[in-house]
């Protein structure tokens, strides 16, 4: 181009972030409280179920809120907050049998809740007084997974194995949920859960709580399809339910752990909901988020559409709401006083279970350690 | 009665006898069933044991030992084949993270009886990949137990012990003397030997060498070469983790002198740990420092120069000679 030329104005196409359309999902509570109609899904519960339901909801936000405060106060090393996702994890909690088994993430408080845990089970892991340390199969509910995505692959084994033990086909059949988020659905292993689970077709459910952030990163850094349409390339179904509708969550869970347990194999449930908090404790959305997104979704908050549903259909009276708060009051109460109670464990036990069948090398280690502490005894020290 | 074996078959016999014996176990791997394995280790299983026993996995390792993660879990007890070492790492995150840590953040309460069956070591002429040595990166690892065995009768008896563990054992497998042929005692019922125990396969007086999986062969191709000249006294460690190392004490205790040999590398490899705890145990027993005999400290080179790469029967005596020499 000769000096003096004068480049040609170029015109810059900018990709301008359209607003996001509302997402198709299932969905039978509003966010204003009115009950809707789906052409597939529906559920089927009394007065009191309703009650039950909400009372679920406040229950766990408040143990949550307990463990939050736990850990502002040092008497938590870290928390995993749930506020936002108790409908996904009330709604889908609430529709296991009791015979499935359930592989959670680190941040399932509310569907332990639900599976009638004392809700003190994980806590010993956030204070650091263990490693979350429970038998799965005493509670059909596997220890948290930390590392992200792992337990997916942990689920469809188990699942593999109730197959093989024959506990599919029936009503009375097993089935298995793995959680997960949308972070997770960029890793290896959620992937390869999903091909296994398809062509052993596994009796399970892979429930994802899309909560929007993995950390800071959003929806869009991990995938540029809906999650819900990946199940279709791996050849299984794949649904989206409104994560902060209970009824919804509840109705596509349960179906798809009845297809599950009857023999039909896996389905992918996404439900689309929001981390009203930070990721953990550690974390700090203001740098990654504005606030008029998470004011948005306070206007479609899972437990305030469970009782304006209560209070429009006259199922439930301010005396009731008071006595649901105030049960969860004494049980945030009674959680925060057992946290304060676990003892430090013996530093002895470091060395316990390391193996099954034991080892030489930290059976000396124990002896010399020991050795090592008693030499303090008596001292000053 | 006893039979002649080749390695490899002693392995598949004995897989066989752990399937019968236990309706829990479970062989799962890629190829492990209609073609019986790359290297036939589980050849005619699946016939007999049926689809669901000898599993032919989808192609992705993490995902082999990740949902044998979730089989123990419901009770069951997977033998994982990796189909060769350069491939474990995939897996790598579930077997360090998941495997090795579960029973111990259980406190006990969930079992791991998982074995993870590696082909191991070089010496095949194979492309990269095919011929690596990872046992380091798993003996470091707290939770997991390693294994190696080294001719067909510890391999027939010692898979069957790692399957009846309720404990994570990764297993590699000589993949070089998988055609190597011994005496393998089929009839009797139980082992001779707990399965973390080492072994003097070769008594001796002058030196002491230490090998386990396919270097046993080579130490002992070196006291042979030597015989008469100088007493070699040649150990398997047959267990990497835990180690058991109060035969190679009572042995140097006696020559004073050692040499490790391994085809990993020497850097921070087994060597290193037995040559550190011999110092501290048998300080006053030695004559010279502990040597290694090792694969040198590159990527595995092509297989061309592997000869060079790996110890053999030459590099074992000048080991010696420099023990002596010091």
């Amino acid at each position: 181009m000769a000096k003096g030329d004068t480049a040609p104005a170029r015109t810059r196409t900018t990709r301008r972030a359209k607003p996001a359309p509302a997402p198709e999902f299932v969905q039978l509570l509003t966010p204003e409280g009115e009950r809707v109609d789906h052409p597939s899904y529906t559920v089927d519960f009394t007065d009191e179920d309703y009650r039950g339901l909400y009372r679920d909801l406040v229950t766990v936000r408040r143990l949550d809120a307990e463990a939050t405060a736990l850990q502002r106060q040092g008497e938590l090393g870290i928390w995993a907050s749930l506020l936002g996702q108790e409908a996904a994890q009330v709604g889908s909690g609430r529709a296991l049998q009791p015979q499935d088994m359930v592989f959670p993430t680190y941040r399932e408080h509310g569907v332990l809740y639900c599976r009638g845990i004392d809700p003190i089970m994980p806590l010993s892991l956030f204070r650091g007084v263990d490693q979350g340390a429970w038998d799965p199969n005493e509670f059909k509910f596997n220890m948290y997974t930390i590392v992200i995505g792992a337990q997916t692959l942990h689920a469809t084994g188990y699942a593999m194995g109730v197959a093989k033990d024959g506990k599919v086909g029936g009503p009375d059949g097993e089935a298995v949920v793995a959680y997960f988020g949308d972070g997770a659905t960029s890793q290896g292993d959620v992937n390869e859960a999903f091909v296994w689970s398809s062509v052993f077709n596994a009796p399970i459910v892979f429930f994802c709580q899309n909560n929007q952030y993995a950390i800071s990163e959003p929806l869009e850094r991990q995938t540029r399809v809906p999650l819900f349409q990946r199940a279709a390339g791996f050849g299984f179904p794949g649904i989206r339910v409104d994560g902060n509708d209970v009824l919804a969550v509840y109705a596509v869970t349960r179906d798809a752990l009845d297809n599950a347990r009857q023999g039909q194999g896996p389905t992918l449930i996404e439900a689309y909901t929001y981390r009203m908090g930070a990721h953990t404790t550690s974390d700090d959305p203001t740098r990654y988020r504005i606030a008029s997104e998470v004011e948005a979704w306070q206007a479609k908050d899972p437990v305030k559409r469970v009782r304006a549903f209560l209070e429009k259909q006259k199922l439930a009276d301010d005396a009731f709401f008071d006595e649901v708060d105030e049960a969860a009051r004494v049980q945030a109460v009674h959680l925060r006083e057992r946290v304060l109670d676990m003892p430090n464990p013996d530093p002895r036990t470091l060395f316990d279970h390391v193996y099954s069948e034991g080892s030489p090398l930290l059976d000396e280690e124990r002896e010399q350690f020991s050795a090592y502490l008693a030499s303090f005894e008596g001292s000053a020290h | 009665m006893t039979e002649t074996l080749t390695l490899g078959k002693a392995l598949n016999v004995g897989l066989r006898r752990s399937l019968e014996a236990d309706d829990k176990v479970l062989i799962m791997g890629e190829d492990v069933g209609k073609l019986g394995g790359v290297f036939r280790i589980t050849d005619g299983l699946q016939k007999d044991f049926g689809e669901d026993r000898v599993i032919d996995t989808p192609l992705a390792e993490s995902g082999i030992i990740g949902t044998a993660v979730g089989l123990a879990i419901r009770g069951y007890r997977p033998v994982c084949e990796i189909q060769f070492d350069g491939f474990v790492y995939p897996a790598y995150d579930q077997i360090v993270s998941q495997v090795a840590k579960m029973t111990y953040r259980s406190r006990g309460k969930v079992k791991m009886p998982i074995v993870i069956r590696i082909p191991f070591g070089g010496g095949i002429g194979a492309v990269e990949h095919h011929s690596e040595s990872p046992e380091a990166y798993f003996a470091h690892t707290a939770g997991l137990k390693v294994v190696s065995c080294s001719n067909p009768n510890d391999a027939y008896w010692m898979i069957q012990q790692a399957v009846a563990s309720d404990d994570p054992i990764v297993f590699l497998e000589p993949k070089r003397r998988y055609w190597e042929k011994g005496e393998v005692d089929t009839d009797a019922t139980a082992p001779s030997f707990p399965l973390h125990s080492a072994r003097v396969v070769r008594p001796g007086t002058d030196c002491t060498v230490v090998a386990y999986g396919p270097m046993v062969r080579t130490a002992l191709d070196a006291a042979t070469a030597v015989d008469g000249e100088r007493s070699l006294e040649v150990i398997d460690l047959r267990s990497l983790s835990p180690l058991d190392l109060g035969p190679v004490y009572e042995s140097v205790r006696r020559t004073g002198r050692l040499i490790v040999v391994h085809e990993a590398p020497s850097n921070l490899g087994m060597g290193a740990e037995v040559a550190a705890r011999v110092t501290e145990h048998c300080f006053y027993s030695l004559e010279a420092p502990v040597l290694r005999v090792t694969g040198f400290n590159t990527p595995y080179p092509a297989a061309r120069v592997e000869e060079e790469y790996l110890p053999d029967l030459d590099r074992v005596l000048d080991g010696v000679d420099r023990t002596f020499g010091w």
